[in-house]
This record gives structure tokens, C-alpha cells and sequence, in this order.
């Protein structure tokens, strides 16, 4: 065999391991109740959930928590998915400074007893350029490199 | 007023040049194909570059045009009004010109139509074939901007940026009632690419990405002509110069948002961040695989492969961004403008060609007669080159989820993929190996290639081994590293500088022409270097340790508890802690044009919905008085600078400025982007930002009044605070009322207790001619609003009406960021790096290439005088 050979065999098993190891890291996107059976049966990876805030008549956003007197690191709100179940959802980070004029939110993080802790959000607000557009802003509770 | 002219001249310029190039492009073909009939091939060759010059003028004239239109503010054309303003200084009006889609492909097209201009005088044999490529490149491109419907079938086709506000946006009421409505103003660049970088950084991208069309071209052009290996030659100081610009364009763009936006760092693995990279992971692979080429039959394979995939996924990243694919998984936003089928026909076009020709000609491609010994510098070259590609594989594997997806649609499955959740930590898991492989090769690789080793002699390694060694541990215990990981990416990175600086200092003292590749590979070294520690060893130093945390949710606490506590909260002019730091929260500034440095926003009263203020005082600053009061001063009216001042261990004071951006005048939504203040010492930046404030903008909610009826001296309680009437005293200055002869005025002297701070207010009380006024203090810092109700003389009581607000804060965090600079001073010197290179081979391919034409003109001349030849 010849050494481009073996080379060319060690490039295929690299690459195939990089397939395979982000497929693993890849998430999904998932409703409360499977990301609840996801958490019941042990697996903690995170995972993405998509939906709207909970308002009022006034389309106010309720169930909404952030006392930045008490402790500016922890945001609380409400997040009901496509599948019409609402659960809190707890942010360990400031609230994001567009929170309260976003429709749809992403969630990323896992669930835990109860709720939802999320490591990052996603806010899809009306973009102020075109109004029929959307624009996606990202949070996340962890600076990046 | 309509000015309908230009847009129709911009538009005519825009299908003139999309005819030109194809025509260029029939015309260069049918050149090459007719290449056997002598005349022929000079009279298409001519008609192409005639045409190709056609093409040139018309791309300068939609330019011009463009430019025209939002010079001149024309708001009734739909560009001018969604990208540019009348309040923008100038160097953004010129920015506003690549805002939108339109734009950008315009940019590339501009750079595209000037490279290909320097190639017909450059290139000489190559013209042809690379020309062709070129034209058909601009071609496509043009298709895009086009805004042609066929009409029948309705198909549109591009989409112009000469498009009239009312051809829009038809739907407007307005045009119902005023048809040739102009509205007064623009939209306005983003507030946010109101930048320097943002001048600078895309032009520059846009050159890198249109650059990386030439080695393309070159590589067609040898598979067409069966050149196979003569087209290394002219290609290569090209495909340094496309690594040389796309790589400064890559790095402008980390720069900005490091200045700019709140992600806290200057790479965030984006999609957008990673279409961008791959293609220049992949230019540098090839210029490794292209320098070896000569001897390597292998390499000269590769060097077709990694030259045509750097332009497809250009091609690739092109489409992903503006295609809209991207959808939930990028934050930069991109709007669909429709041409998601037309761009797919253009990479596929590409792909097919390319690949196509590379497949048929694969055979006649030469081979290796007997295998690379390991101990030669090919082998290392190349091994350096499949690493590079490894690591673009994997960047790209990722980066194309969401496609996947799409993929997934097509075939009627929903996969509903997602990228992975911490993507940093996703990438930089394999990226770090990566790049621990490719620091070690780039010194034993320059080893070889300088022939310091060979098989059997190692000896040259061993002095390099050991400085390395003795540098690396000695920082490893100074820093106390403790991950594997990172020490291995330390003394990989150590050992790349001592190795490639060594042959540095050898190649100086003979040739300094040929240091390009040392050089470049201590740039990379030390880049290696400033990434590890600024972003491996960044520290948030904003830790929360107010004492005020309360474990609310008990399940919260138990998680990354303590990770998570990092921002800290400061109220208005109230000291607090922070890690060493003593910071206060002075006040809030604005930037005003022409003056230096930022003045506090109470000095203006900010005109609504306009760039321009009125000042309420004299506006002085270093002891130079700018405007007087009642003048109107123009200012950036979306950013507003928030003074922290900062007192160190030794009490020294310092004052960062992060700032906050609104946008009233786009309606608010949306619109409010954090961009740190950064605190730059020679070994680590303190990177600050906001990540939460109340509006700038918006005047204070006011609480109902309650008054409080007090006697001298008396103790009463102002919204939780303590306060004490310590006197009510005559005074003949009361701040803002001037007062007159038979005035009478007095005013109160309130102490109020804060947490370990005081504050004095002092509501005046004014009587002039039997009628009462009253002068209200306000006290931003307590939020408090004390008006001097009453005096009575009878029981010697005085009453005060007070109002509260909520008291002004805003929530940071601070983050420690050592060894950055030795990132940026890295990227100097590997840009250095590049150019020495690129001017080297630019010369080779020269030399060779007058050489070539003097063979020429001696076998046309018969040889009869033999030229000499000076050897280079």
C-alpha cells in the first residue's frame, strides 16, 4: 500500500469521525412535552423550542420576572409551544433589552423540574427596515471567544 | 420632484453590461475554440476585449448612477430611502451603497469587472479561457441585479436597485392621493454599521471574494488548454493576493464586532463568520499545494481540486447568506429577495462546469512516477495541506445544517435539525486540534523546505526543541495552565515562532524577499497565542457580589450557580464594587459632531425624531467654548455613551464609555444595540458592556405627589430614604429663574439618607409681585422630585410635594481579555507576510513571463541574435 493511500484512509476516518461527532452535537427542535420525556429518560443534551410569550388583552407579556434589584442574572417568563403547552422558562442573564417587543421566541437549553433553563434565546422581532420582515436577535447567558 | 432620468440610465447602464458580458464571454470562448485559424482567433479575441471594455463602462456608469441617487438624497427611489439619510455624514452615505443585496452584488462586480481589466493587461496567453470565465461570472452576476420581468410567463429576474419607492411599496395609501410623493427623509443606515470598519470592512471582503475568482479561472483555463502545470505560475501570486484581502476583510469584520456589538468577542462562529473562512482555509491549502506543485503530481491534482472549491463555496456562502436559508440560525437578518432559484442556477452552473471539466480531463492530468519520501518537503506541505482542509470540512459540516434541512424538505422529511447549542464549544473542540497540527507543521514543514532536515539529520530540530521547551514551561507554570489542551495549542504555538523565526533571521541575511511564508507562519503563531489566552483565559470580573442574591428558585441554584452571577447592577452616581474596582455610574453622554470628546446629554435638549439638539448652556469642553447657549449643534442622535468611571486598587481613576444605541426614529422597535467600552492596557483589554438599561430616551414616569407637612429639623421618610429639613434659608440665586428686584426667594435644604451616601436638594420657594413660584428639584440619583409647596408662617410648618420614579440603573458586565493584542499584532504580521509573498511570485511569473515572449519573438525572428538571459 502506498502512502497516499494510508494518508487518503486516515483523512476518511477523521472525516467520517467529524460527521458522526456533529451529528451528535447537532440539536433539534422540540416541543415542552418532548423535551420533557427527552429529560425523564436521562438525556441531557440541549435542545431548541420554539414559541410565543404569553399576553394580555392589551398584548401586554405576562407571567414576566425580572427584578434587576433583587439579582440583575435572573429572568423569568412564560413560553407556550406549538403544541399549546405553556411552561416557565428561567434565563440565568439579564432579559434582553428587545425582549418585551418580540413575538416568537427560540429557547435553547434543557429541561428541568418544572421549567425550562435556557442558555440562550433567540427573539424574532418586527424589523424596524421592512415591516413585513422578520429579524432574528440572539442572547446568550455566556460571552462568546 | 421625481428625477426619473437617472434611475432609467442606471437601469440601461445595468442591461447594457449584463449584454456586454455575455457577449465578452461568446467572444472569448469562440477565440480559444477557433485557436487553430490564426486570424479568426485575434478577431473574436479583439471583439471580446472590445466587448469586456463595453461591459467596464457600463459598470462604472450603474455605479455612477447609484451613487448619483444617493448623493443627491433622491428618497423617491426605494435604495436611497431604505439605506441612507440626510443626517449621515458622509463616509456612511458611502457605506449605505452596499446596505442592501443590490448593493453588495454591485460591489462584487465593481471589483470583478477592475481585477479582470488588470488581467487582460497582465496576462497575456492566458487571456482567453480566464477572461471567458470572468465574463460569465459577471454575466451571472449582473442576471441579479437585473430587475427584468419576461413577460408571458412572469418570471422576474434579479432585482434592480434602481426601483422607485412606489414600485416598491405599492400598497401605500399615499400614492392614492399623491402620486409623486417624495418622502423628506431616508430610513437611515443601521445605527450599527455606522461604523469606520463598516466603510472599510466590505469593500475589502467583497475584493478577497471576487479575488478568489482568478485562481479559478487559471485552473479552467489549464484544464482547457491542457497547460496542466503552467497555469501555477501566474495563479499563485494571485491566490496570495486573494488570501492576502479576504483575509484582511475576515479579520476587519471580527475587529468591528469586537468594537461593536455586545457578543463579547470577535469571532462567534456565525454561518455568515463561517462561509467567509472556509474559502480562505482553502486558498491558503492551495497556495501550499500550488508551491509544490512543480515537483508533485499529486499536489498539482490538489491545487486544481482546492482552487476550484475555494470559488464554489464562495459561491455557496454567497447563496447561504442571501438566500434565506439561514433563517432562525444566524443572527445577521437577510431578506429574501427572490433570486434563492437564480443563485442556485449560478452555483450549480459552476459546480457542473467545473467539476465536469476537472473530471474529463483527470486522466491526461500527469501522476507520480514513484512515492513522496517521507523526509521530503512535499510530504510535510502536504500533509499541512490536508489538515487545512480537515478543519475546513468540519467548519463546513457544521455550518450547513440548516441546509440539510432544506434538503430534508425537498425529499418530504422534517428532520428539524438545529445547530448545536454552544457552537463555540462545538467548533473550537476540533478546531483547537486542528490547529495544534498546524502550528508543529508550519515550523517542520519550513525545516524541510529550507533543507535544515532530511532524512537522517534532525540535529537542526533539536536547539529549536529545547528554547521551545524551556519558553513553554516556564509560562506554563509563571500562568499556572492547567488544560491539556491549551498547553499543547502554548507550545505548538512557541514552537512555530522559534522554528519559523529562526530561518527568518537565515533567510534575512540572503534574500529578504523570500521570507513571505516565515513571516506569515509567526503571524499565525502569534495569533494562535492572542486567541488561546483572550478567549481560553478570559475572566468576567463582573461578578455579582452585591450580597443582594436570593435563591428564589432552589433547583436554580443548583446549577451553574455561580457561573451565572456575572453581571452586576449599578444605580445612577451610586459607588459599587467590582472584582478590584470601585465603579460609579456618572452619567449618560452624547457624541456631538466636531467635538472630541462626549458631552453630558443635560447640556442638550435633543430635537425628536432629528440628528440635530439645541444647548441649554454653554457648551465647553477642554476650555474651548463650541456653541452658546440656545444654538443648535448637530449630533449622532442613536448613541448615547454611559460614563463609568472606574477607581483601581491604587486609586487610580479611569472612565470607560459603553454605549447604548436607540433608534427613535425608526419607530423604536427593535432598535437598541449594546457596544462595549473597552479599557485597552499593552497586556489585556477590561471588555465592558450593558446588557440591560432603562431607555435613554424616555422622559421618567412620574408617582403621584404626596406632600409632606414638616417643621425645621424634622425627620421624614422620602420613598425608603431617610430625610431631614435642616434649614429654609434666603437666596438670591435660583438656578434657571433669573431674578429681579422685589423678589423674594428662599430655599429649603433637604439632607437625604441614602446607603452610606448623602444628597442635598434644594427646592426654591420665589415670591414675585403676590404670586407664588415654585422651582422643583429633581434628583436623578434617588429619583426623587421635591417641589416647595408652602410656607406658613402661622404654625412655622413647610410643606414639600414629592414624586418618585424608579431610580435609574443599569445592568454590566465586565469581562478580562488578556494577550488580545498579540492576536492583532499577529494578524499585522502575517498580512506583512502575504505581501512579501505575492510580490515575490508576482516577479517569478514576470520574469518568465517576458522571458516566454522574447522565446517568442526569437522563433519569429528566425534567432538570428541571441538575447541573453538574466536568470533569476
Amino acid at each position: 500500500m502506498k502512502k497516499i493511500h494510508i494518508l487518503g484512509l486516515v483523512v476518511i476516518a477523521i472525516a467520517v469521525g467529524i460527521i458522526i461527532s456533529t451529528a451528535g452535537d447537532a440539536s433539534t427542535y422540540v416541543t415542552f412535552g418532548e423535551a420533557e420525556t427527552m429529560a425523564a429518560k436521562g438525556n441531557n443534551s440541549s435542545i431548541h423550542v420554539v414559541g410565543q410569550l404569553t399576553k394580555n388583552e392589551e398584548g401586554e407579556i405576562t407571567n414576566m420576572i425580572y427584578r434587576p434589584e433583587v439579582d440583575p442574572n435572573h429572568f423569568e417568563f412564560s413560553l407556550v409551544d406549538n403544541a399549546g403547552v405553556e411552561k416557565k422558562v428561567v434565563y440565568p442573564a439579564p432579559k434582553p433589552q428587545d425582549f418585551d417587543k418580540s413575538e416568537q421566541v427560540v429557547v435553547i437549553g434543557k429541561m428541568e423540574d418544572g421549567y425550562f433553563f435556557a442558555e440562550k434565546i433567540l427573539l424574532k422581532c418586527p424589523s424596524k427596515y421592512e415591516n413585513d420582515k422578520l429579524e432574528i436577535k440572539e442572547y446568550s447567558s455566556k460571552p462568546a471567544a | 420632484m421625481y428625477h426619473l432620468a437617472v434611475g432609467k440610465f442606471g437601469h440601461l447602464f445595468v442591461i447594457i453590461a449584463f449584454v456586454s458580458a455575455l457577449v465578452a464571454t461568446y467572444g472569448y470562448v469562440k477565440s480559444e475554440l477557433s485557436a487553430s485559424l490564426g486570424g479568426e482567433r485575434s478577431y473574436w479575441k479583439k471583439t471580446a476585449r472590445t466587448f469586456f471594455f463595453i461591459h467596464a463602462g457600463a459598470v462604472l456608469g450603474v455605479v455612477f448612477c447609484l451613487y448619483w441617487i444617493i448623493l443627491n438624497h433622491y428618497f423617491e427611489y426605494n435604495y436611497a430611502w431604505s439605506n441612507s439619510s440626510r443626517s449621515m455624514p458622509t463616509g456612511y452615505v458611502i457605506s449605505s451603497f452596499w446596505q442592501n443585496s443590490e448593493g453588495s452584488f454591485l460591489l462584487w462586480i465593481f471589483w470583478n469587472m477592475l481585477l479582470g481589466l488588470t488581467l487582460i493587461v497582465t496576462t497575456k496567453s492566458w487571456e482567453g479561457p480566464v477572461m471567458a470565465v470572468f465574463a460569465m461570472v459577471q454575466a451571472f452576476l449582473m442576471s441579479m441585479i437585473l430587475g427584468v420581468i419576461i413577460p408571458g410567463i412572469d418570471l422576474k429576474i434579479g432585482s434592480t436597485p434602481f426601483l422607485l419607492l412606489r414600485e416598491a411599496m405599492p400598497d401605500l395609501a399615499v400614492w392614492k392621493m399623491q402620486p409623486d410623493f417624495v418622502p423628506a427623509d431616508g430610513n437611515g443606515l443601521n445605527p450599527l454599521l455606522q461604523n469606520y470598519w463598516m466603510v472599510i470592512h466590505p469593500p475589502t471582503l467583497f475584493l478577497g471574494f471576487a479575488a478568489t475568482l482568478i485562481p479559478f479561472s487559471f485552473a479552467i483555463a489549464g484544464l482547457w488548454l491542457k497547460r496542466t502545470n503552467d497555469w501555477i505560475r501566474p495563479a499563485l501570486p494571485w491566490t496570495l493576493f486573494a488570501a492576502l484581502v479576504l483575509g484582511l476583510g475576515i479579520l476587519m469584520g471580527g475587529y468591528w464586532a469586537y468594537e461593536t456589538l455586545n457578543f463579547g468577542g470577535y469571532w462567534n462562529w456565525d454561518p455568515v463568520e463561517n462561509t467567509s473562512f472556509v474559502p480562505w482555509v482553502l486558498l491558503i491549502a492551495a497556495i501550499h499545494t500550488m508551491i509544490i506543485s512543480g515537483k508533485n503530481a499529486t499536489a498539482l491534482k490538489s491545487s486544481y481540486i482546492l482552487a476550484i472549491t475555494a470559488f464554489l463555496l464562495v459561491l455557496y456562502s454567497t447563496f447561504m447568506t442571501k438566500s434565506g436559508i439561514l433563517g432562525d440560525a444566524s443572527v445577521h437578518s437577510f431578506t429574501d429577495l427572490g433570486l434563492s432559484g437564480q443563485l442556485l442556477i449560478y452555483m450549480f452552473t459552476f459546480i457542473i462546469v467545473a467539476i465536469g471539466l476537472l473530471v474529463y480531463r483527470w486522466k491526461s492530468l500527469p501522476s507520480d512516477e514513484e512515492e513522496v519520501s517521507t523526509y521530503s518537503r512535499e510530504f510535510w506541505i502536504f500533509i499541512g495541506a490536508t489538515v487545512l482542509c480537515l478543519s475546513s470540512f468540519q467548519i463546513l459540516a457544521t455550518t450547513s445544517i440548516p441546509v440539510y434541512n432544506k434538503i430534508g424538505e425537498v425529499f418530504g422529511m422534517a428532520w428539524n435539525l438545529a445547530l448545536p447549542t454552544d457552537q463555540i464549544a462545538h467548533y473550537n473542540k476540533f478546531q483547537l486540534w486542528f490547529y495544534i497540527v498546524v502550528a508543529l507543521l508550519t515550523g517542520v514543514g519550513q525545516y524541510f523546505w529550507w533543507k535544515r532536515v532530511g532524512k537522517g539529520k534532525f540535529e537542526a530540530l533539536y536547539l529549536p526543541l529545547v528554547i521551545t521547551f524551556i519558553i513553554s514551561s516556564i509560562w506554563i507554570y509563571l500562568g499556572q495552565l492547567k488544560e491539556l489542551s491549551y498547553i499543547l495549542l502554548l507550545t505548538a504555538a512557541i514552537f512555530a515562532v522559534v522554528t519559523n523565526g529562526s530561518i527568518l533571521v537565515g533567510i534575512i541575511r540572503g534574500n529578504y524577499r523570500l521570507s513571505g511564508g516565515a513571516i506569515t507562519h509567526i503571524g499565525v503563531a502569534l495569533m494562535l497565542i492572542g486567541i488561546l489566552f483572550s478567549s481560553g483565559y478570559s475572566k468576567v470580573i463582573s461578578l455579582n457580589n452585591s450580597g443582594l442574591m436570593i435563591s428564589r428558585s432552589e433547583s436554580f441554584t443548583a446549577n451553574d450557580n455561580k457561573e451565572n452571577r456575572e453581571n452586576v447592577m449599578l444605580w445612577f452616581n451610586k459607588p459599587e464594587r467590582m472584582g478590584n474596582y470601585q465603579l460609579t455610574w456618572k452619567d449618560i453622554r452624547i457624541e456631538a459632531r466636531g467635538i472630541r470628546e462626549y458631552i453630558p446629554v443635560s447640556w442638550v435638549e435633543m430635537i425628536e425624531k432629528d440628528f440635530r439638539a439645541v444647548a441649554l448652556r454653554d457648551i465647553t469642553v477642554d476650555e474651548k467654548t463650541y456653541y452658546s447657549k440656545g444654538d443648535t449643534l448637530k449630533i449622532y442622535p442613536d448613541n448615547f455613551y454611559y460614563e463609568i468611571e472606574y477607581r483601581d486598587p491604587a486609586g487610580k481613576l479611569f472612565t470607560l464609555f459603553p454605549r447604548i444605541q436607540v433608534n427613535p426614529a425608526m419607530g423604536g422597535a427593535n432598535g437598541v444595540v449594546f457596544s462595549p467600552g473597552i479599557r485597552r492596557e499593552p497586556d489585556r483589554d477590561m471588555y465592558t458592556y450593558i446588557q440591560m438599561s432603562m431607555d435613554p430616551t424616555a422622559e421618567p414616569q412620574w408617582s403621584a405627589t404626596e406632600l409632606h407637612t414638616v417643621a425645621m429639623r424634622d425627620t421624614f421618610f422620602l420613598n425608603d430614604y431617610v430625610a431631614v429639613l435642616d434649614n429654609v434659608v434666603r437666596t438670591d440665586d435660583v438656578d434657571g429663574v433669573p431674578l429681579k428686584d422685589g423678589d423674594a426667594a428662599v430655599k429649603a435644604i433637604i439632607r437625604i439618607m441614602d446607603r452610606g451616601q448623602e444628597y442635598v436638594m434644594n427646592p426654591a420657594f420665589i415670591i414675585r409681585d403676590n404670586t407664588i413660584g415654585r422651582k422643583a428639584e429633581t434628583n436623578k440619583a434617588l429619583g426623587l422630585r421635591i417641589q416647595f409647596n408652602e410656607i406658613d408662617p402661622k404654625t412655622g410648618l413647610f410643606t414639600f410635594g414629592v414624586n418618585a420614579t424608579q431610580r435609574d440603573y443599569i445592568v454590566m458586565k465586565a469581562i478580562e481579555k488578556p494577550l488580545i493584542n498579540i492576536l492583532w499584532i499577529g494578524t499585522f504580521v502575517l498580512m506583512i507576510g502575504f505581501v512579501v509573498s505575492a510580490v515575490r511570485r508576482y516577479r517569478d511569473f514576470v520574469k518568465k513571463r517576458d522571458r516566454e515572449e522574447r522565446d517568442e519573438i526569437r522563433v519569429k525572428i528566425g534567432n538570428r541574435s541571441p538575447i541573453s538571459e538574466p536568470l533569476g
